[in-house]
């Protein structure tokens, strides 16, 4: 059945046929119809950003949360170029998220009009696929199609660009049941035949490991379950990217930490030792491999991927399987199972003797004081102090990133929202506010860095007014303090540009954004602190004044081995050499 | 064979791949891309290619099927194979592609260009350009008393050499299609 109406009532019916409780966004002249609309239901509710960027970045912890698509709305020119930067975002970390903006009415395409920009081209190569709609009568279908494709296979953003002249004509409706994408025919399955092959390597594998992934979070919560049974059921050790953590919990006993560059030393070891590498849900980014050519190099690879691209791009793996994580992981498992659920469990046991020797090294080690704020202390005290609650974490990028995914804890999915593949500094703080949209009643919480924290502070605006009860935990160490350490260790100690000048009074800020706030520097104040922020009713700034000069370790330095990786206590003198320093 | 033909989707297709995945050997590769006939297709297919520095040595496009909706888009592209894997990954990736076809590995198959070349000169050399002309079997489609503009067909080497003995003999302007390739039987 179709139904006549003009596209501006076709965006929210679609919208609401989707399912879609929560809209991002910013109005302006192109997509005023629109908003016409908006202001004349209840069913969605808007929430009004204070920049583009922003909203891109609350749809992804909306969608990273809850595991639905984010959906934001914004205007034509500045309002979508303004979306470019979330869009990368979320297309690196394949978030899915519905972004629709307003064009200038079609007549006027082509003749820089007002606010015109070329919103398909900018977004092309940022969106998993983008749509310019010149026909009310295909935008209903045009919509319905685009949150197929952005939650389906491997997912991602994609963008609707709907001039205003076909938001005030009138079409037909359609509903999201009618549509067909024939080109677009995402794998599900894996082949039967490699994943027997795999179960085979298990039963014999003397030293195996599952490397996972963001893939694994994506795939749902089912797959993380999946995850959880096949690896304890075999005792075979667990280790995950930035982007996999919370799929299989921390707590869990097949659990050796995150791998890469800042991860720890155990869990790089058994990479660089291990006899099968089975990635699930993983891609081998160079944060992961470090130099290619030594790359675990005694291993057998297997790696589940529902992109075809992502297998052979960087690493070449043995055994590759094309296929949802979830689907995969259930054959694995039914495979194995009815071959008599063998391992080889005395090479096993051996290999985990190993992996606790290489733990007994704790490479998370740092040397703790009572007179200044450690930034790891800072970070276990939060754990410690926020255990029993479940809270969701998001993060801002730079090194109290690298921290909190090194000593936060995360029993589950969906809990852990960074910015990994893009590294967008600005991330944090919309994103916990997307989050706790989602999640009214949750704690919420953005570990940030003051200069990151810095980028969308205006968003603070959009926590107070939609009573976002967000918090924002900010380790202050004046500096850039990533830049700075790599400056340190890779430039001479020539500190160019790397510290944070006249950094605004935190307190006041959340004063004037009418928040909550506190600054603390004396160790002994700490949890107090924490938990004035954590009991505060409201959104609440937590200025942590901690050591300026701390660096995180572990790290692998670019273009260097697994097996050669930085401790605290190591050395740092000449680390980093010649091919090593071109990387980033 | 259709060995390497990727299914969009398809499971395993790097399994079938039986080619040494560390080689450093460029190799040249003539792709067939069906694609959905819609605005921004090619730019798409383009812009992956300059995005992620892959070679584009010759490329051609056109409708094959009006009403299915149906373009073909022909490239030649070059690199280790890895890489080669790696361009038909990316390119069945694009959500209106519907087929890859690697041509150069899927079995035999026909490649032709169509080249227009111009050739400006008196006496002898005018003569002589004719002679040539005439065993490549290019025609000639426009002539004045100083210059011809040949029309030759065939393969981009031909055209090449076509193109290498008519410059002593005054060529002054070549447009050439790009290479249209289709597999050999049925
Ligand atoms: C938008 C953006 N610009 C620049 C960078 C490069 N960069 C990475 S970390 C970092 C410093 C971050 O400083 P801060 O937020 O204070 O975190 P810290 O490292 O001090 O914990 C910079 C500039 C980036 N990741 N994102
Ligand atoms: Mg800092």
């Amino acid at each position: 059945m179709s139904r006549e109406m003009t596209g501006a009532r076709m965006v929210i019916e679609a919208l609401r046929d989707q399912g879609v409780d929560t809209v991002f966004g910013y109005p302006g002249g192109a997509v005023l119809p629109i908003y016409d609309e908006i202001f004349q239901q209840n069913d969605i509710k808007h929430i009004l950003v204070r920049h583009e960027q922003g909203a891109v970045h609350m749809a992804e912890g909306y969608a990273r949360s809850t595991g639905k698509p984010g959906v934001v709305l914004v205007t034509s020119g500045p309002g979508a170029t303004n979306a470019v930067t979330g869009l990368t975002d979320a297309l690196m970390d394949s978030i899915p998220l519905v972004v629709l903006t307003g064009q200038v009415p079609t007549f006027l395409i082509g003749t820089d009009g007002f606010q015109e920009a070329d919103t398909i081209g900018i977004t092309r190569p940022c969106t998993k696929h983008n749509w310019l709609v010149k026909e009310t009568d295909e935008l209903a279908a045009t919509i319905h199609k685009a949150f197929h494709i952005a939650t389906s296979g491997r997912p991602g953003p994609v963008l609707i660009d709907i001039p205003k002249d076909v938001q005030f004509a009138t079409g037909d409706y359609v509903g999201p049941k009618q549509i067909e994408t024939p080109s677009y025919q995402p794998a599900k399955k894996g082949d039967l035949a490699t994943i027997t092959r795999l179960v085979e390597l298990m039963e014999t594998a003397e030293r195996p490991i599952l490397y996972t992934g963001g893939g694994v979070i994506n795939s749902g919560t089912g797959a993380s379950q999946l995850l959880r049974e096949l690896a304890d059921a075999t005792g075979f050790p667990v280790t995950s990217t930035l982007m996999g953590l919370g799929a299989y919990p921390a707590s869990g006993k097949g659990w050796i930490g995150m791998l890469g560059m800042h991860g720890l030393y155990e869990a790089n070891m058994a990479m660089h030792d291990c006899d099968l590498m089975i990635a699930v849900g993983a891609r081998f980014d160079d944060r992961i491999t470090g130099r290619v050519a030594d790359f675990s190099p005694g291993s057998v690879k297997a790696q589940i991927d529902i992109d075809p691209s992502s297998i052979n791009k960087v690493i070449h793996v043995d055994l590759p399987i094309v296929g949802d994580v979830g689907h995969v992981l259930e054959d694995m498992l039914k495979v194995w199972k009815a071959r008599g659920r063998k391992t080889n469990a005395a090479a096993v046991q051996k290999w985990w003797v190993q992996i606790e020797q290489w733990k007994a090294r704790n490479c998370l080690a740092y040397r703790n004081s009572d007179k200044v704020i450690k930034p790891q202390h800072a970070l276990q005290r939060l754990q410690a102090l926020t255990a029993g609650r479940n809270p969701y974490i998001t993060t801002e990028v730079g090194q109290h990133q690298m921290w909190a995914a090194q000593f936060l804890h995360f029993e589950d999915p969906h809990h852990w929202m960074t910015s990994g593949g893009l590294g967008t500094m600005g991330y944090g703080l919309p994103a916990s506010i997307g989050v706790q949209v989602a999640h009214p009643e949750a704690l919420v919480i953005n570990v940030a860095g003051e200069a990151s924290w810095l980028m969308n502070m205006q968003e603070m605006g959009t926590a107070v007014q939609f009573r976002a009860p967000v918090k924002q935990f900010i380790l202050n160490n004046e500096r850039l303090g990533m830049v700075r350490q790599w400056q340190q260790l890779l430039h001479g100690e020539r500190y160019s540009q790397s510290w944070s000048e006249s950094l605004p009074d935190f307190v006041k800020l959340a004063e004037a954004f009418g928040c909550g706030g506190r600054t603390v520097a004396d160790p002994a104040d700490l949890d107090a602190a924490i938990q004035e922020m954590i009991d505060y009713d409201g959104p609440f700034i937590l200025d942590v004044l901690v050591e300026k000069h701390e660096n995180c370790f572990p790290m692998i330095p670019s273009g260097k081995p697994h097996n050669e990786m930085l401790l605290g206590e190591a050395s740092t003198e000449g680390a980093i050499t010649g091919a090593g320093a071109a990387l980033v | 064979m259709a060995a390497l033909n990727i299914q969009k989707g398809a499971s395993s297709h790097s399994a079938y791949d039986l080619r040494d995945p560390n080689a450093q050997t460029i190799e040249s590769h003539t792709l067939a891309v069906l694609v959905e006939n819609e605005p921004g297709v090619l730019a798409r297919v383009i812009g992956l290619f300059s995005g992620r520095g892959y070679n584009i040595d010759s490329l051609t496009v056109a409708e094959v099927d009006h009403l299915g909706h149906r373009s073909r888009i022909t490239i030649v592209t070059r690199g280790t194979p890895a890489v080669i894997e790696q361009i038909k990954a990316q390119l069945g990736r694009i959500v209106p592609v519907h087929e890859v076809h690697d041509l150069t590995v899927e079995g035999p198959s026909v490649e032709r260009e169509l080249g227009l070349f111009k050739v400006t000169s008196k006496g002898d050399k005018r003569v002589e350009a004719l002679r040539i002309a005439e065993i490549f079997r290019a025609s000639v489609v426009d002539s004045t008393l100083e210059s011809f503009v040949f029309e030759i067909t065939g393969t981009p080497e031909k055209l090449d050499a076509f193109a290498d003995l008519m410059r002593p003999l005054g060529l002054s302007d070549q447009a050439r299609t790009g290479v249209a390739a289709l597999a050999r039987g049925g």
